[in-house]
């Protein structure tokens, strides 16, 4: 026993070596359970984002770490805390789950590292709980659906029916709908959420199709996206009440549905701050290496994380590879200054991005794969509303 | 009152109860016959979901690829009971549950290994993937009709063959005095490793049925076999008039809890907390009368006579 | 059941091992191996209180990670309500109010489902006690002021004279103080009249029956020390994490503490911690090899339930026992 303890942790120790000269980004996100569809296409952005780079910024070496949250904030706070205190990163990323990053803000931020997210936009680390050290190269939760809220008042739908699971990034999405959407809601579902998440969606189906709103809106990310869409297409609601969703139909979910032939997901509107079809020449080296690397479109959170290793690479080289020198590493990501797939975007005082939210379109693209495109802009230079809960200036 | 969509929601909670039912009632074979604790029994619910999608796609059709793999779920629940249920039939109640919670782990990440992690959708024959105008105002998904036959048909089928063939025979014997069978000098090994590919195959089936609403996901399992116990503890280990009558009551108060507790909640809480504390008060209720029942009646509701 | 000489040796060395290297871990900068044996302990208080119950008692109870729900919530609630406000009468960040609390609480819990478990048997029992902590389990999911399904972040740790939790060692010497006190109390526990009764109920009910003892009552009263005792280690574990949710409290962290007292010998009292040392280092190395982790992992479970009875107490022993 003794000797098994003894040989377990010599081993576990030996992973470790303390190296000079490299950087090293530990990035969280979820590769087991069915979320591990999202967790997959963004370490694939951040390999495809390593590879770009030469596997170097600046000077120095780059070492990434994965670290697998099980979609468990418990769980993901455990990783949080072995990146910082045992490979000792510098920077931690990642975060996909709002939940996930609510719990693991503290062991990151209290151990003086940076934290950036590469997708959840929880409200309190945008309002009250924002860090010097924390960045988001997303959005605020809010943001997409109060693109969406605007896109629905354009569209002069009057009342309307809200879904969502009943996790933070739910209760957020659907407080932004709230925000802009002038007309009635005639109710709403807060459905489980987490491992064991609810997936059969006929009682809340019925109770939308007899609420008689206009149209329906659905915050459903990863797995559940596919289940809802062949839900309400066999339900038969597409002509009862069109469907309006934020972060649902994506480049995850559009292949597998067109695997299975719903037809009716195409030509169906969605708000977002990037698409695969943006005119820059940063995002169509992404998108065209990602589609052959891995035979699909890159997914929303895939180019989030492909920013934030930019981001990081722009703030590493601004200081000349200094790690210890925390103030020019944060003024340099403060500045955005690097090729963002999105294009152009700027950091308000919260450390969230100020920028565009885009109206796109499902089409099919020249080789019949469903995509989407970008049909208007709905908002420019856009700051998120929690920014004035914000302390720093 | 609107009753077009109580009607509605009694049928979506038909259903969900029918399906809990398939799973169900080969829990409670296993378990009655067996004396045997399968957790992994969720597992071979994900297994048949997974196998039928993708003999889906290779066979192009969604009822040929049910039928192909309801068999190859049995032979999986033969490999099961071979390898795992065998050696710990001797063994106490907890062993089988630590050795099957073992086996879901196994068999979760198998699946993620064979099929990614990634949920695959299963399309549907056309004819399947429409509505019925049933009456006035009462339009429902034609599959979720078919859910329910095939539900009701499997169980008039296990019915007729628990009641009115030697093998039912056999397993109505075997949950009451299992030694007594043996003595009889029936091949208890066949008659059990039968029982376990019949049940293996009854998960399946219901995991099959779900996929083309829920996708085949990993992990799918292990939600509902906690609650399929709840219904055969409830209906009473072995029974399976209790299964059956446990699973729709299941069924129908999760899905009308989901469907009004929020609007009874408003009645006397805001409306948002309403809204958030709804669900998961609507999922507690059933763990209530569970609890309720096992009080008054420790046995379940309608235990096997002899044990 | 008393320990051979080979066995009693290894215990010594083991527990001496437990307290020593992860202080060295600490001081050497691997900090997180302090963090790692923190953890284990205080999954080893609960495994040792699960045994009295599930190895003396022959209860098996699936729901025990209930208590340690119900233990880390009492330190967050009253935190939460000191740093946000509103109900007074429980805000504190007094660390003997909340450990009184998760103590106090965890034994009311499992005096009314006790209550009404015991009345069952065999897999009723296992199933009944899963049933009652998967109804915690949702309570708290529906608990929307203390996070819901995100958790709950605990913004101080619980304020105790002469120990600062905050302090990574003095918390883990606590834990690893605690561990031994709740060992020796078991111990004595089960060598005292009460715990022959308790045991002697486990192989013949019906005859302690005959003989005047109401075995009922016994056991729950094993039942009620055990959940108090499991809900103090969940106040540790509240502290040690900075952060509750519900998930803590799934019926599959409740098998995981079944796992770790059957893994490392039920009934002994050396078991249940060898039993959570085993447990989380080969989590540990085996996650940081592969995320497929859980396929040995499975695997593993498996094969120590169909191959070593006694678990790794029942193999030092060897072949004498």
């Amino acid at each position: 026993m003794k000797k098994l303890i003894t040989a377990a942790l010599a081993a576990t120790m030996l992973t470790s070596p303390a190296l000079a000269a490299e950087v090293k980004v530990g990035f969280v996100t979820t590769l087991t359970t069915g979320a591990a569809i999202i967790g997959n296409d963004m370490k694939n952005a951040v390999d495809l984002a390593v590879e770009h780079m030469g596997g170097k910024m600046g000077d120095l070496d780059l070492n990434v770490i994965y670290g697998d949250d099980g979609f468990k904030p418990e769980t993901g706070k455990q990783v949080t805390d072995k990146l910082v205190k045992q490979d000792d990163v510098d920077f931690v990323a990642g975060f996909i789950w709002s939940h996930v990053l609510l719990a693991s803000r503290k062991s990151a931020l209290d151990a003086g590292k940076f934290l950036i997210s590469s997708n959840a936009g929880p409200s309190p680390v945008a309002g009250k709980l924002c860090h010097e050290n924390f960045f988001s190269t997303s959005w605020q939760n809010d943001q997409t659906p109060m693109a969406m809220g605007e896109v629905l008042n354009q569209n002069g739908i009057k009342s309307i029916y809200l879904m969502a699971p009943n996790y933070a990034a739910g209760k957020n999405m659907i407080a932004g709908v709230e925000r802009t959407f002038k007309g009635d809601i005639l109710g709403k579902d807060l459905t489980k959420w987490g491992a064991d998440a609810q997936l059969d969606f006929s009682a809340e189906l019925a109770k939308a199709k007899a609420s008689g709103a206009e149209a329906i809106w659905v915050f459903y990310p990863g797995a559940a996206a596919g289940a809802f869409i062949k839900q309400y297409h066999q339900a038969g609601l597409k002509d009862v009440m069109p469907l309006y969703t934020s972060f649902t139909v994506d480049g995850l979910s559009l292949p597998k549905l067109q695997k299975a032939n719903f037809e009716s997901v195409l030509g169906s509107r969605i708000t977002q701050q990037w698409d695969p079809s943006l005119d820059n020449a940063q995002n169509k080296r992404f998108v065209a290496d990602f589609k052959a690397k891995h035979g699909t479109y890159p997914s929303f959170y895939a180019a989030q994380a492909y920013d934030t290793m930019f981001l990081i690479k722009s703030a590493v080289e601004a200081v000349g590879g200094n790690l210890d020198d925390m103030d020019g590493l944060r003024a340099a990501m403060k500045s955005a200054n690097y090729d963002s797939v999105r294009g152009k975007y700027t950091y308000g005082n919260n450390h969230m991005p100020i920028q565009n939210f885009y109206l796109r379109e499902v089409v099919a693209d020249a080789d019949g794969n469903w995509t989407t495109k970008v049909v208007s802009t709905v908002y420019e230079n856009h700051q998120d509303p929690y920014a004035s809960e914000c302390a720093m200036q | 009152m609107d009753y077009a969509l109580l009607f509605i929601q009694t049928l979506n909670g038909l259903q969900l109860g029918l399906l809990l039912f398939l799973v169900a009632s080969g829990l409670t074979l296993v378990f009655g016959i067996l004396d045997f604790v399968n957790l992994a029994h969720g597992s071979l619910y994900m297994l048949g979901a997974f196998i039928c999608a993708s003999l889906t796609f290779l066979l192009g059709n969604f009822l040929v690829a049910v039928v192909v793999a309801l068999p190859l779920t049995g032979v999986i629940g033969y490999l099961v009971e071979r390898f795992i249920a065998r050696p710990l039939y001797a063994r106490d109640h907890l062993d089988h549950v630590l050795g099957t919670f073992g086996l879901i782990l196994v068999l979760d990440t198998l699946t993620h290994l064979i099929w990614g992690p990634a949920g695959i959708a299963i399309p549907l024959p056309v004819w399947l993937d429409g509505q019925v105008n049933l009456f006035e105002g009462v339009v429902v998904p034609i599959y979720r009709l078919l859910i329910i036959v095939t539900g009701l048909a499997t169980a008039a089928g296990l019915f007729w063959l628990v009641n009115y063939t030697r093998l039912g025979m056999l397993i109505r014997a075997g949950a009451s005095n299992r030694t007594m069978v043996a003595a009889l000098g029936i091949d208890i090994q066949t008659l059990f490793a039968l029982v376990f590919a019949l049940g293996a195959m009854l998960a399946g089936l219901a995991g099959m049925l779900i996929a083309p609403i829920s996708e085949a996901s990993i992990g799918m399992g292990n939600n509902i076999i906690i609650t399929a116990f709840v219904v055969i503890i409830v209906g009473g280990i072995g029974s399976m008039k209790g299964a059956f009558i446990a699973a729709l009551v299941i069924g129908l108060i999760d899905t009308l809890g989901r469907s009004y507790i929020d609007d009874a909640f408003k009645l006397f809480m805001p409306s948002d907390a309403a809204e958030t504390s709804a669900p998961a008060v609507s999922a507690m209720l059933i763990y209530i009368i569970m609890a309720v029942i096992l009080a008054v009646r420790p046995q379940g509701l309608f235990p096997p006579k002899v044990r | 059941m008393f320990l051979t000489k080979r066995s009693s040796r290894i215990t010594l060395v083991v527990m001496a091992l437990l307290l020593v290297m992860p202080v060295v871990f600490y001081n050497t900068g691997n900090e997180f191996y302090l963090d790692l044996a923190t953890r284990l302990v205080i999954l080893g208080i609960a495994a040792v209180s699960l045994n009295l119950v599930l190895g003396y008692g022959g209860l098996v109870s699936f729901g025990h990670a209930a208590y340690i729900g119900i233990g880390s919530y009492a330190v967050g609630i009253p935190v939460y309500h000191e740093f946000y406000g509103g109900f007074e009468s429980v805000a504190s960040t007094n660390g003997l109010f909340q450990i009184g609390l998760a103590v106090g609480l965890s034994a009311l819990f499992a005096l009314i489902t006790g209550a009404i478990s015991l009345r069952t048997k065999g897999v009723y029992f296992i199933m009944i006690t899963m049933a009652f902590a998967q109804m915690v389990y949702y309570l708290f999911l529906s608990l929307d002021e203390y996070g819901g399904d995100d958790g709950l972040v605990i913004e101080m740790r619980s304020q105790l004279p002469l120990v600062d939790l905050d302090n990574p060692i003095e918390l883990f010497l606590l834990c690893y103080v605690s561990l031994a006190i709740s060992m020796l109390i078991v111990r004595t526990i089960i060598h005292s009249r009460f715990g022959m009764v308790l045991q002697g109920a486990k192989g013949n009910n019906e005859r302690l029956i005959t003989l005047g003892y109401n075995t009922y009552l016994y056991r729950l009263t094993a039942y009620v020390i055990s959940g108090a005792m499991c809900g103090f280690a969940g106040a540790l574990m509240g502290n040690f994490s900075s952060f509750i949710s519900p998930e803590m409290m799934g019926w599959s962290r409740s098998g995981e503490l079944m796992f770790m007292v059957i893994l490392g010998g039920a009934a002994t009292t050396m078991g249940p911690v060898f039993g959570s040392i085993a447990f989380i280092l080969v989590e540990e190395v085996l996650s940081s090899l592969t995320i497929y982790w859980h396929l040995p992992f499975g695997l593993m479970l498996i094969g120590v339930v169909l191959f070593a009875r006694g678990g790794l107490m029942g193999i030092l022993r060897g072949k004498g026992d």
